[in-house]
């Protein structure tokens, strides 16, 4: 294996995993795929402590899901024998689908967070081997009336502050609930957040908030993209308010924020309900760099025409600087920006249903899939 | 003592340490339920591929008691008699 630095793209999709790596952000090399005909609707890249491992949350519509991981960028992969995520017994559930696997800062090595269907909350503390089920979340007395929204039932969005006690999570559909206490209690924090399908358009909870992300340099602010809606808050979603305007649509699945720098967000808007499409079937790209005053459309390098949409966790940003933006849409293409989305490349085409990308700068490089490695 | 027979398909075998077919003693009529449990015991991969947490067989597993899906009989408690063979085979859904 090589030693130098590079940068890896994982592109999960509806029928396997890929793996793209480049020395410079620039041009990509692309192998896979690794699981090929198992869903992949997650991916975790954890790069503490020196080290790297890929965790990705595996569903073969056959044979259930599951959560591998790789400590050599995908040469090899290991699943836990007894399973990384299992339902305690007494909850009489199963597990359906892992949305959301995300390594926690780098003062908590080793904890790892999950997002599941049905909807449900896990902390791992060695590194996404073991997890534990959230009881807080879990025996919370509103479950009974979440719902699932078109793909199923989700946690999608966890963002664990720094000091480790506050915890936002955001679910299709039942909206953002906040802990204060780790995770051991949960409140819906949804003030301002429209749920206009629903008799009262206003509800404490029940939206169908479809991402959520904090901004890495002002406590206490987070953005959300809506079903329907784009909206800040900077009270640690006590309050919401709108940031859509400027926007082509207030539609959309993606939200991302800056690593580093205070009021820099992304969206992909999609013209919504009646045409899931990028508006005017031209994809593009919107940055804000104060906070949603303001947005600007990018769609430097990206095709003239593209009727496929962009899921919630087919988008991120990696940490380098400039900060790249990569995204993947249900068409099978992958793009990547080296420079915040001022200009795209191709990364990828005609790969099944991107369902979920994350990038990270690495020691070495991925290697050709070895597809017996991750059979079943 | 007589045996049963639980014959896996080539995707899962990997998981059964490579074996095609999995056996457990019986000297008498046993449950599906109980041949699974006892011939993926040591294979908890295996089993988790085959059953959730809950112990219902996956949507998309079929398992066949001289060829008929246990579905249409009495489910995991259809009972098997020594040297019946058990056949696992995914469904041909997907897309």
């Amino acid at each position: 294996m090589a030693t130098a630095e590079s940068y890896v793209l994982a592109i999960g999709t509806k029928k396997g995993l890929w793996l793209a790596s480049s020395p410079d952000r620039q041009s990509w090399s692309l192998s896979g795929p690794h699981f090929l005909m198992s869903e992949i609707p997650s991916i975790g890249i954890d790069t503490r402590e020196g080290r790297t491992r890929i965790l990705v949350g595996v569903r073969s519509e056959h044979w259930g899901p599951t959560v591998f991981h790789s400590d050599d960028l995908g040469e090899t992969w290991n699943e836990p024998e007894n399973g990384a995520i299992r339902f305690p017994e007494d909850t009489d559930a199963a597990l359906e689908r892992v949305w959301q696997i995300h390594p926690d800062a780098e003062s908590r090595p080793g904890v790892v967070w999950a997002g599941c269907e049905p909807i449900s909350v896990w902390k791992s503390t060695d590194g996404g081997e073991h997890f534990e089920l959230n009881r807080g979340l879990w025996d919370h007395p509103h479950r009974s009336e979440w719902g699932a929204g078109y793909g199923g039932a989700a946690a999608h969005s966890i963002v664990v502050n720094p000091d480790g006690e506050k915890v936002h999570v955001a679910m299709s559909t039942g909206g953002v609930y906040r802990s204060l206490d780790g995770g051991t209690s949960w409140e819906p924090r949804n003030k301002g957040i429209s749920a206009y399908f629903m008799p009262d358009p206003n509800p404490e909870f029940g939206q169908c908030v479809h991402k959520i992300a904090a901004d890495a340099a002002v406590d206490g602010r987070l953005y959300a993209q809506n079903h329907h809606g784009v909206y800040r808050s900077d009270d640690d979603a006590e309050s919401w308010e709108s940031i859509a305007e400027g926007l082509p649509a207030d539609f959309g699945f993606v939200m991302l924020t800056h690593p580093r720098r205070a009021g820099t967000a992304w969206v992909i808007p999609l013209k919504a309900d009646g045409e899931r499409i990028p508006p005017g079937g031209k994809l593009a790209v919107h940055r804000t760099d104060d906070a949603g005053a303001s947005w600007k459309r990018l769609d430097a390098g990206l095709p003239g025409a593209e009727f496929n949409s962009v899921l919630r966790d087919a988008a991120c940003v990696d940490a380098a600087e400039p900060a790249g933006v990569y995204f993947g849409t249900r068409g099978g293409s992958v793009y990547a920006s080296a420079d915040e989305g001022e200009h795209f490349t191709e990364v990828a085409s005609h790969l099944p249903d991107v369902l979920c990308v994350r990038a990270a700068a690495v020691v070495g490089a991925p290697v050709p899939a070895a597809q017996a490695a991750a059979s079943a | 003592m007589p045996e049963i027979s639980v014959l896996l398909p080539s995707v899962l075998q990997p998981l059964a340490g490579g074996q095609s077919i999995l056996t457990a003693p019986a000297d008498g009529a046993v449950t599906v339920q109980w041949l699974l449990d006892t011939v993926a015991a040591n294979f908890p991969a295996l089993s988790r591929r085959l059953r959730d947490e809950t112990g219902a067989v996956r949507r998309y597993v079929n398992i066949y008691v001289n060829g008929n899906e246990i579905r249409r009989l009495q489910g995991l408690g259809t009972e098997v008699a020594p040297g019946q063979e058990v056949l696992i085979i995914q469904s041909v859904a997907g897309g």
